[in-house]
């Protein structure tokens, strides 16, 4: 066993303790205060909700994780086109990467509504939304990645008289891929942000949903029981796109240190 | 296997306008011959990286002319090995797929080379690390994969800028023996560019000595020493000559001084 190895897993331990009694302190103040369940309800009821109701909640939070996972599909696929044409094309690099930037601080939400109204009210204005919130991420990261290339290694590949694909192919693809993972991190997290902005403005179904109507009827036990999902559902996610990121790139100086001496 | 290559720097210049005008090479003008171990020496800034690029295609003259073995070079040449001072090795590709970055780039197939690959690892010492990742090794031992890589496909000319500038004494030392031991039993056409007096002795069969900006040739010298040159040679007498001569054209030019 690596030092690296214990060390995360000690890390893991220490996360686990800090969650767990800050949720013991919450459960604690709730019942010492006597909060009423209609403001803060404790974690223990919570949990019962959940327990009580899970199918129910598993069923909206996989309409959810669908959106999210299509609008993070659109995102890496066309973020990486976008970026690739930013970076190959000297005319488009400066038009469409000053659009993408000027695009990028209109603020998403706002233009949720406009895309009920295009879209109707089924899965695709919510994962337009998810795509659109968690694109840009992946743009801006990929570019850089994509620039990150060494002179040395540039010269390199023109001395070998590589073409522009074997340049990009082989080059500049996965010398961009640890970037392009800290964008996926972001993305990941955002996508399920729009998913959740889609539902609320409009939807029948989703943990967006269930928290709005919740809300509507003051059940604010189910609002948290919702929110605790939805929390879990974006930690699930996240590792995820870490366990790919080791996966694909074990090169990285990021895990450099744990294989040198194994 | 592929003969080596001439070489023919005809009254090359090249002027970098970035900032105001900055002239890097002043009509230079040298022959290189099939085989020959040459190398460039001079300064920091003294232009002799640029001339390297020129002739590996990668900077293009300002006025004048290069050739490589009969032809003017417009961008890199054919089977062309270069090493820079830093390994530029691809740190996603094991060193074994690192070496066949040539091979992939001309679409040529890895099994023809596999011998080949292995037998340029064990030459340089590395047999053993073929899977292994470049963050993994030390970096003259990362520099010696990339002296693989550059030889990998047979190259007719190999050019190495300042390759050993960033390694420590004693790992330069032994890979000044291995490149020699290399350069006779598999003769290629060297350039070679380095600020190191010692170093260009021991290597050489000629030496271009440059002045500082602009960069010009301030004299050609021939090393008339045997090979194989072991480093002992360091200490005789005809090798300390050599090194004392072209201290004391640096001194000339204002670059060394004795009191301070």
């Amino acid at each position: 066993m690596s030092a690296a190895a214990s060390t995360s897993r000690a890390g893991a331990l220490t996360t686990a303790i800090v969650l767990i009694a800050l949720i013991a302190l919450w459960e604690v103040s709730v019942r010492l205060f006597a909060i009423k369940p209609i403001v803060l309800p404790a974690p223990s009821v919570i949990l019962a909700e959940l327990s009580e109701n899970l199918p129910w909640y598993l069923g909206h939070a996989w309409y959810t994780l669908f959106t999210t996972l299509a609008g993070f599909a659109a995102a890496v696929i066309i973020g990486i086109a976008l970026a690739v044409v930013i970076v190959e094309s000297k005319l488009l690099e400066s038009t469409v990467y000053a659009l993408i930037v000027g695009l990028n601080s209109v603020p998403k939400v706002a233009v949720a509504p406009l895309f009920v109204v295009w879209l109707g009210t089924g899965y695709e204005p919510k994962i337009a939304i998810s795509f659109l919130i968690a694109v840009f991420a992946m743009v801006i990261d990929t570019v850089l990645g994509l620039r990150s290339v060494p002179a040395d290694v540039i010269d390199l590949a023109r001395s070998l008289r590589g073409s522009r694909f074997d340049m990009l192919w082989r080059i500049r693809f996965p010398c961009a891929l640890p970037a392009m993972f800290s964008g996926m991190k972001v993305a990941i997290s955002l996508a399920l942000v729009g998913a959740i902005v889609g539902e609320f403005v409009s939807s029948q179904r989703g943990l967006g949903y269930v928290i709005l109507s919740a809300q509507g009827m003051f059940d604010i036990t189910r609002v948290f029981a919702a929110i605790a999902v939805l929390a879990v559902l974006g930690v699930i996610l996240f590792w995820l796109i870490v366990w790919a990121e080791r996966r694909s790139i074990p090169w990285h100086a990021s895990q450099a240190h744990s294989g040198a001496g194994a | 296997m592929n003969a080596p290559v001439a070489i023919a720097v005809d009254r090359v210049e090249k002027t970098f306008s970035r900032s105001g005008a900055v002239t890097a090479l002043a009509g230079v003008s040298l022959d290189i011959a099939p085989g020959e171990f040459f190398s460039i020496l001079g300064p920091s800034g003294c232009g002799k990286s640029t001339l390297l690029r020129c002739i590996a295609g990668l900077e293009t003259p300002s006025a004048g002319e290069i050739r490589v073995g009969g032809r003017t070079v417009h961008g890199p040449p054919e089977h062309l090995g270069i090493v820079f001072q830093r390994d530029a090795l691809l740190e996603w590709r094991t060193i074994l797929d690192n070496l066949m970055l040539p091979i992939d780039f001309r679409r040529r197939r890895r099994s023809d080379v596999l011998p080949r690959a292995l037998d340029l690892l064990k030459l340089f010492g590395l047999a053993g690390f073929e899977q292994r990742y470049p963050a993994e090794l030390s970096g003259g031992m990362r520099q010696r994969a990339s002296i693989c890589r550059a030889l990998i496909d047979d190259p007719v000319l190999l050019l190495m800028d300042e390759p050993f500038g960033a390694l420590d004494a004693l790992t330069r030392d032994q890979l000044n023996v291995d490149l020699q031991a290399m350069w006779r039993t598999d003769p290629k056409t060297i350039v070679f560019v380095t600020h190191s007096i010692v170093e260009a002795v021991f290597l050489s069969d000629r030496i271009a000595v440059f002045t500082p900006r602009p960069g010009r040739i301030a004299d050609i010298i021939t090393i008339d020493l045997p090979r194989p040159r072991r480093l002992a040679v360091r200490g005789d007498p005809r090798f300390t000559d050599y090194v004392g001569r072209i201290r004391e054209m640096f001194e000339g030019m204002g670059l060394l001084r004795e009191d301070a």
